[in-house]
């Protein structure tokens, strides 16, 4: 347990900032602990965890967004309290949000404008946008409206926000969650050069290999506490992983060897309009899955993801009937119950509000997506035994941990949930499933279920689409990738014959080549 | 030439009040809160000032009084929304119908008199120009009034930083409290502005419009200026643009019954806010393009402590 290096020869000196003893506690949960956590200026401090672990809880506490119940917090070796974002501001404290602090119908000189310490002329706002960008490498249209930005540029506008505040702690909230590889090794490029200016750098991640690449120092969090600290530079991706899921990671088990059967689900040049301003259209979508395998969409967020799952689960209609296809019939012109009685099964993104309905019982949740295709109700009336059982089955096989029987799907946490929402799906032994974002926000227990779970259904011979933001995840289960960028799906590669940085490539919409045979 | 120039002073008139009270609306929705209480202000703002004005003999009074007592009722509904998170679509109504019959318990003892309206401006040489002297120098002060503020407004919003914050406010009041923004207190400042306003528009009412009171003289009005808002995509001067284009649907009724070209005179009364509406959705419609209602309007702002 190295403590980090000081790279400014300080040794001496009081560290940037110290965390004694915070606990936070919300309701029964107690979120933080007794955490102590110490940055030095010019570090970078990894703080490592699963979703769950306390990591953005005890973030909003250094920026001021809440109030830590105990414990203290000491701003260059002084006793500080923040109650504000504003107090942390005053201070030098600086912070890129995981989801984007932004301002969609402002441009991007008004939203950094609206976050200066003092009014300031449009002309010199739109000068130090510019005069940043130059230095770090961060080149933004300042009269742009951020709506019509991708995720990547949206995060620049965040982190050229917090620059011009001239942080002495910058904290980064996953900032890589929504960039390519390649826009990654160019935030790393800027995080590096901030730090060699002297400014403390806190970042939040659960990506180990970036952990190894870019910080100097790391904290680990388990449940609300801080289980180690240490130097990531020589401890192993696998000790690291295993100091923040607590025990051994499970690997996906590969699927015994099986026969690949006929084509199950296909997309023939589907073309959606978006639905709103804000939203992108789906250009000429060609997809064939055949039953038995994994096909995986890449691609960074908002590029068509949640119109091509609307369109394939049939929540929104496709113009002709053969856009869609399950098992040889033309579906695009049937909603999803019909598709459901066709063998598909669908599990979109949200899973409070979208999959399952936070208020209503797990019993009752599986009467939602069940309905159509018989069993737990007849005439109209919903056979609520049968009902319990199917819920009592799905928490039976996937393990869904609740604190009483038949509790309403809100109160699950996370990982649970998902197990139960992607469990009720899998139960049905569907011919065609469709998944987006399976694991997006849970532990890694849940995850490797889940995966597990999607990996076994292909084995017997469903096709099996998964829509993920996660490139490990794809390359963990998929056994053809495609990557989804600007309402286009590019054409599928075997995964053992494409890399990451193709894959990137593919994700940034360059680089578009010959279609492979797949 | 003379002719022209009466008619078109009565849409002045006619136009003002609904520009006054949707300029304070939109203010407020631009600030995310949804105020549906905008006819129950201007009936306590309209009572009120001729109260006022008629105890006092003074308009000046009168006004002054208006505006408190629309900004008084606006602090009530702040209260309810952001101090205790309360629904704003429950909490406008309720406050439309709670002005309503406050006005009618003000202004009970004052049904029937009347009083001399606030009289025109008049600056010697300029309001006797012909043809456009009365119209452009001869108006009363509130419809300057009017107008400086809606171009106020349009400078606030656009350039001002204050305008930027309560922009952001309105659009994002999550991002806007992690900027440490105080999302609360811009709102307060704006629901009370907009109070101000509708009390402001009431008086218009009852002492130039039509200097006396009765019980009900908004006549929908309110509802109006809120749906102009909407219509007018929350921009300052299509806000001006609409109020002036019911303005003048409502003389040009008006004249229409007079030469009684045989329409129903209920159909003709309807004209001006049917023929507002419809201008303004056909505005509206072409400019898809941009999402354009503030994101957060008509969502309470609850921060995590």
């Amino acid at each position: 347990m190295a403590r980090s290096l000081d790279p400014q020869g300080q040794a001496g000196a009081p560290p940037l900032v110290s965390l004694r003893g915070i606990v936070k506690r919300f309701g029964e949960l107690t979120a933080n602990d007794g955490v102590d956590l110490d940055i030095r200026a010019g570090e970078i401090h990894a703080l490592l965890g699963e979703n769950g672990a306390g990591k953005s809880t005890l973030v909003k506490i250094l920026f001021g967004l809440l109030q830590p119940n105990e414990g203290e917090i000491r701003w260059q070796g002084r006793p500080i309290t923040l109650s504000s974002p504003e107090d942390a501001g005053r201070l030098g404290i600086g912070m890129v949000f995981q989801h984007f602090s932004l301002f969609d119908n402002l441009t991007v000189a008004e939203n950094i404008a609206v976050a200066l310490p003092r009014s300031e002329s449009r002309r010199s706002v739109a000068r130090r946008i510019g005069e940043v960008g130059q230095r770090y490498g961060l080149a933004l249209e300042p009269e742009r409206p951020v709506w019509t930005l991708s995720a990547g540029e949206r995060q620049r506008i965040e982190i050229v926000r917090a620059l011009l505040r001239e942080p002495k702690l910058l904290i980064l909230d996953e900032p890589t969650s929504v960039l390519t590889p390649q826009e990654a090794d160019t935030l790393f490029l800027t995080l590096e050069k901030l730090a060699s200016t002297g400014c403390g750098l806190l970042y939040i991640t659960h990506r180990l290999e970036e952990v190894k690449r870019l910080c100097t120092g790391a904290t680990v969090m388990r449940a609300g506490k801080v289980v180690a600290a240490c130097d990531p530079r020589v401890e192993s991706v696998r000790r690291l992983a295993s100091l923040m899921v607590g025990s051994e990671v499970t690997e996906v088990r590969a699927a015994p060897a099986h026969q690949l059967g006929p084509v199950r689900f296909e997309l023939r040049q589907l073309s959606l309009a978006p639905e709103d301003v804000h939203g992108v259209p789906l250009r000429g979508v060609d997809l064939a899955v055949r039953g038995g395998e994994i096909v995986g969409v890449a691609g960074v967020a908002g590029n068509g993801q949640a119109e091509l799952f609307a369109a394939m689960s049939g929540e929104r209609l496709a113009e002709g009937p053969d856009a869609v296809v399950i098992d040889g019939r033309p579906v695009g012109r049937e909603d999803i119950d019909a598709r459901r009685r066709r063998q598909a099964a669908f599990v979109p993104e949200e899973r409070n509000g979208h999959a399952a309905a936070p208020n209503l019982t797990l019993s009752e949740n599986v009467v939602l997506s069940r309905h159509a295709t018989g069993g737990v109700a007849k005439g109209g009336l919903i056979d609520s035994r049968a009902a319990a059982a199917v819920a009592a089955e799905v928490i039976r096989v996937f393990d869904v941990r609740k604190g009483r029987a038949d509790p309403p799907a809100g109160t699950l946490s996370g990982g649970n949930l998902q197990k139960f929402v992607v469990g009720r799906e899998i139960l049905r032994e569907p011919g065609v499933l469709v998944v987006n974002q399976p694991t997006w926000g849970v532990d890694a227990g849940a995850a490797a279920t889940i995966r597990q779970a999607l990996v076994d259904l292909a084995a017997r011979g469903a096709a099996v689409v998964v829509i993920s933001q996660d490139l490990d995840e794809i390359f963990a289960i998929a056994d053809r990738i495609a990557v989804i960028h600007d309402g286009r799906l590019s054409a599928t590669h075997p995964a053992r014959e494409i890399d990451r940085e193709k894959i990137g490539l593919l994700m940034a919409g360059s680089a578009e080549e010959h279609p492979h045979a797949a | 030439m003379d002719i022209w120039q009466a008619v078109l002073i009565t849409v002045v008139t006619a136009a003002t009040p609904l520009l006054i009270a949707a300029l304070g609306e939109l203010v407020v929705e631009r600030a995310g809160v949804l105020n549906l209480g905008l006819e129950g202000m201007m009936a306590v703002g309209a009572s009120c000032g001729f109260a006022a004005a008629t105890l006092s003999g003074s308009s000046l009074v009168g006004v002054l009084a208006a505006i408190a007592a629309g900004a008084a009722l606006s602090a009530l509904f702040a209260l309810l929304v952001l101090g205790l998170a309360t629904n704003q679509v429950a909490s406008g109504l309720a406050l439309t119908i709670m002005g309503l019959g406050l006005s009618g318990l003000i202004g009970a003892g004052f049904v029937g008199s009347g009083r001399e309206a606030i009289p025109p401006i008049r600056i010697p040489g300029l309001s006797d120009l012909p043809a456009v002297g009365r119209l452009v120098f001869g108006e009363d002060p509130f419809v300057y009034l009017s107008l400086a503020l809606a171009g106020g407004i349009l400078w606030f919003l656009s350039r001002s930083r204050a305008g930027l914050t309560l922009r952001s406010v309105g659009e994002n009041h999550t991002s806007a409290h992690a900027l440490g923004l105080p999302v609360i207190q811009v709102r307060l400042l704006a629901i009370l502005f907009g109070g101000a306003c509708a009390g402001l528009a009431g008086a218009y009412l009852s002492l130039v419009y039509t200097p006396f009171w009765s019980p009900g003289m908004t006549a929908g009005r309110g509802w109006i200026a809120l749906a102009l808002v909407v219509f007018a995509s929350w921009k300052p001067l299509r806000v001006l643009f609409g109020a002036y284009l019911f303005g003048g649907a409502t003389v040009l009724q008006l004249h229409a019954q007079a030469a009684s070209l045989g329409f129903p005179s209920q159909v003709m009364s309807a004209f001006p806010y049917v023929a507002t509406i419809v201008a303004l959705v056909l505005m509206s419609l072409g400019r898809r393009k941009a999402a354009i209602a503030p994101g957060s309007l008509g969502t309470s702002f609850v921060p995590d402590r």
